[in-house]
């Protein structure tokens, strides 16, 4: 009965409603767009770091990752990748790589980069580089002599496809090796800083620059999209155990990149504080509505009372009637913002006229706004308890009209 | 006179609900002061850290050096070029600066690194490294043929304090240059490129390795203030010292950062807005209904001879009157606020390591200033003046007898 009694209470006066829902709707529907836009930059963060050569989960030399040198690498690669391939949920993929320092040079230019020796068939869906637009072509399987440079990098050598790149590393035998590598094709990335630090030659051409026939730095795991999130831990134990016998080390995505992950707990904070200072500057107007639609009604709880309603009552009803409101501005603005959220996902979100800034910070130029369902039920549960808690105040001012006092006014 | 008198009693009128809506407002207007204060000072920090580890505030380079940069292409005369701008009024110091890219080897190991010649006199004038050595010292001109060595280089080199660095690079001409240099100094400034990647040796020594002739890559300026750096770069572009020189100031030597700084502001403004038209809605309610409540008191003033319009211009001073205390009370407790914060800093936690990556120190310092305190404030008066216009432009529309008749 307080239910009913509540809701026709807040549709007696339809304008004053229709304002106050106003306003919970659009505090609930900037809340929830403004969290999906910013976790859908969060995410192309983390995917271009994922992206970016780390992959899901990384088997390395323990001591690889203080001292990236090819001492510090993983023999017969081969071996390790049977021991963890039956670990590993359906659908992941796995590569081998060898990374270690080196220097380009041609007539013109020297600069220091990662020499990174792939299976260029392989890489596809696990690093940018096989899903990268490439001028020129791409390096074959067999493909000795062939290097792709990075667009910018090409820029800076004031090189072209077909010329000559000179690559120098130290061999594992500690003697420096220089060999002549053809440019095949100049990739793009996302970040500029990416083009400018990795040259791509296939993993063979990356073996005998070593000199060493069978080895890699490191092995990298990706998992499959759906299961990134919740198969992570497990599966990264479970290699953790199949790999005991050799002395390597493993490493999931947030081991490789503390940064990221400090990152996303800051983000998370960020965005709950951003709930609360959004539901305070409508609260004021909550509490305001509320207490306005209990003062004009003073007679009427005066009147209430004194046929013998308790105060506890009134109090159960005026929060009703702010529990209805909250409910129905809540539900409104979680509907409208979901479905505006979806729509533009669809097309992404373009920050080119923040091209430089944007890749300075490792995001993808093109955000696509990512709900997740955990803030949506946050912003609402801010919104209905907050609010309900800031409508006490009302109420219990209702409960206390004394009958005598009020019925005389008016 | 006596409207004002009017006004300002009307708001008494309802205590509470005035005291609310002024709080709503006031709550606004703190944040946002509070906000923009920290967002600039954020600001000042990043473009600060930046200019003092690398860039500097200005830097004269030789036309087209910046984009490609070539051993050749150098500023002649560093000396006439620091002269006219240590004349120039506004500028704090400045130095000379050599860099190429080399290859530096330890006993096994060998790495492409960036070398930088410097004056340590002047560049520690300019820049911070001085304070970033970690381990020995720093470089001095009394001890020549030494380096100092960023931290991770020193790791991935396996390379220590008082060891020798062999370094092969090319010279001016194109012929090979080689050395052996002594290590002085370990450097570490947060950045993990640098770190990484950078070597610094004396300028005399780079001058006589690379047969440089006198000749330098860079002249490195910081100012005083960072808003001035506009007007002083105008000023020295004027200079004759400085003819077929470019000069650059921090944005177009980082222009990353310049962005990224807009990108920021950007972000913050869409939430500012937001948070203003959330505001918005919240009193617009009040102040609809401070209208509807009343209109039998309008119906009786305005048989009582009261024009209409004069009724709006009541009606507009109470809810400026709310807004202007509102805001008062916002402004004051924001400037305040920001003013502890100013001194005491604000942790940034784990996000410190992510900033440490663009040198951005772990604490960050809001700052006051004319534009934090005023601009969002004055947005949102503006915003609630057209909030109360709405129902105010509705009272000419009442007819006097209706309106009396009104509850």
């Amino acid at each position: 009965m307080f239910a009913q009694l509540a809701w026709r209470n807040i549709w007696r006066n339809p304008r004053r409603t229709a304002i106050i829902l106003l306003a919970i709707f659009m505090g609930v529907f900037s809340m929830i767009f403004f969290a999906a836009f910013s976790r859908g930059m969060a995410n192309g963060m983390v995917n271009n770091a994922i992206d970016n050569l780390v992959g899901h989960i990384k088997i390395q030399h323990p001591d690889y990752r203080s001292d990236p040198d090819i001492s510090h690498r993983i023999d017969d690669p081969r071996s390790v990748m049977d021991e963890i391939r039956p670990e590993l949920p359906d659908g992941s993929k796995i590569v081998q790589r060898i990374r270690v320092e080196g220097v380009a040079a041609n007539a013109r230019e020297t600069a220091g980069i990662e020499i990174t020796g792939i299976e260029p068939s392989k890489e596809k869906g696990v690093s940018f580089i096989g899903d990268a637009p490439i001028e020129g072509e791409m390096l074959e399987e067999d493909d000795e002599h062939g290097i792709l440079l990075g667009a910018a990098l090409a820029d800076r050598f004031d090189t072209e496809v077909g010329k000559k790149l000179v690559l120098t590393t130290q061999r594992a035998d500690g003697e420096t090796q220089s060999r002549a590598f053809r440019i095949r094709g100049l990739y793009h990335a996302e970040i500029q800083a990416t083009e400018k630090a990795y040259v791509f030659i296939t993993l063979d051409a990356a073996r005998k620059l070593v000199g060493n026939k069978n080895c890699a730095t490191e092995i990298a795991v990706t998992l499959p999209e759906n299961k990134a999130d919740r198969a992570l831990e497990q599966t990264v134990s479970k290699c953790k155990e199949a790999l005991k016998p050799f002395n390597l080390s493993v490493y999931d995505w947030m081991e490789q990149i503390p940064a990221m992950k400090a990152y996303l707990a800051m983000f998370d904070m960020f965005l709950y504080i951003w709930f609360v200072v959004v539901f305070i500057a409508m609260g004021f107007g909550i509490v305001n509505t509320v207490l306005m639609a209990v003062f004009e009604r003073m007679r009427e709880f005066g009147l209430l009372k004194a046929i013998g309603m308790k105060p506890a009552w009134i109090i159960r009803m005026v929060l009703g009637e702010s529990l209805f409101l909250l409910i129905a501005g809540c539900a409104a603005g979680t509907l409208c913002s979901l479905a505006f959220t979806w729509y533009v996902a669809v097309t992404g979100i373009d920050l080119g006229s923040f091209a430089q800034g944007v890749k300075m910070w490792g995001m993808s130029r093109m955000i696509y706004p990512a709900i997740d369902i955990g803030d949506v039920i946050a912003a609402n549960a801010v919104v209905i308890v907050l609010g309900l808690i800031v409508s006490v105040y009302p109420a219990v001012k209702a409960a206390r009209f004394t009958p005598v006092e009020t019925m005389r006014q008016n | 006179m006596g409207d004002l008198k009017l006004a300002w009693r009307n708001i008494w009128r309802h205590t509470r609900r005035s005291i609310l809506t002024m709080m709503a407002i006031g709550f606004a207007s703190l944040l946002l002061v509070f906000m923009l204060s920290f967002q600039f000072g954020s600001y000042e920090g990043m473009i600060d850290a930046s200019v003092r580890l690398s860039t500097g505030h200005l830097q004269v380079q030789a036309q087209g050096y910046h984009d490609k940069p070539e051993m050749r292409k150098v500023v002649k005369n560093p000396r006439k070029v620091m002269d006219a701008l240590s004349r120039t009024p506004g500028v704090e110091a400045c130095t000379a600066r050599c860099q190429t890219f080399v290859l530096a080897s330890s006993e096994d190991r060998t790495r492409g690194v960036m070398i930088m010649g410097v004056d340590p006199e002047t560049e520690s004038r300019v820049l911070k490294t001085s304070s970033l050595i970690r381990q020995g010292e720093y470089l001095s001109s009394d001890d020549p043929n030494t380096v100092i060595i960023g931290a991770l280089l020193a790791e991935r080199l396996k390379i220590g304090l008082g060891e020798e660095l062999t370094i092969l690079g090319q010279a001016r001409d194109g012929s090979i240059a080689a050395t052996v240099m002594t290590v002085r100094g370990i450097f570490k400034s947060g950045i993990d490129e640098v770190d990484r990647s950078t070597v610094q040796m004396l300028l005399t020594d780079f001058d006589q390795l690379f047969g440089m002739d006198g000749a330098v890559h860079a002249v490195v300026a910081v100012v005083h203030k960072l808003t001035e750096v506009g007007e002083i770069k105008n000023t020295v572009m004027q200079d004759d010292a400085l003819k077929g020189l470019a000069v650059l100031d921090w944005m177009e030597l980082s222009p990353g950062l310049k962005q990224s700084i807009q990108m920021d502001l950007v972000s913050g403004i869409i939430m500012y807005v937001i948070l203003i038209i959330v505001v918005a809605f919240s009193i617009m309610n009040t102040f609809l209904m401070a209208v509807f409540e009343r209109t039998r008191e309008f119906g009786v003033m305005m048989a009582i001879g009261v024009k209409p319009l004069r009724l709006v211009k009541i009606i507009l001073m109470e809810s400026m009157f709310m807004t202007g205390l509102g805001l008062l009370f916002g402004m004051i407790l924001g400037a305040l606020l920001t003013q502890y914060f100013a001194g005491a800093g604000i942790s940034m936690g784990g996000a410190a390591d992510l900033m440490a990556q663009y040198g951005i120190s772990g604490r960050m310092y809001p700052r006051l200033s004319l534009i934090t305190l005023f601009s969002g404030p004055i947005l949102i008066g503006v915003v609630t003046f057209f909030t109360a216009l709405l129902p105010a432009l509705r009272i000419p529309r009442l007819k006097p007898a209706n309106a009396m008749k009104a509850v």
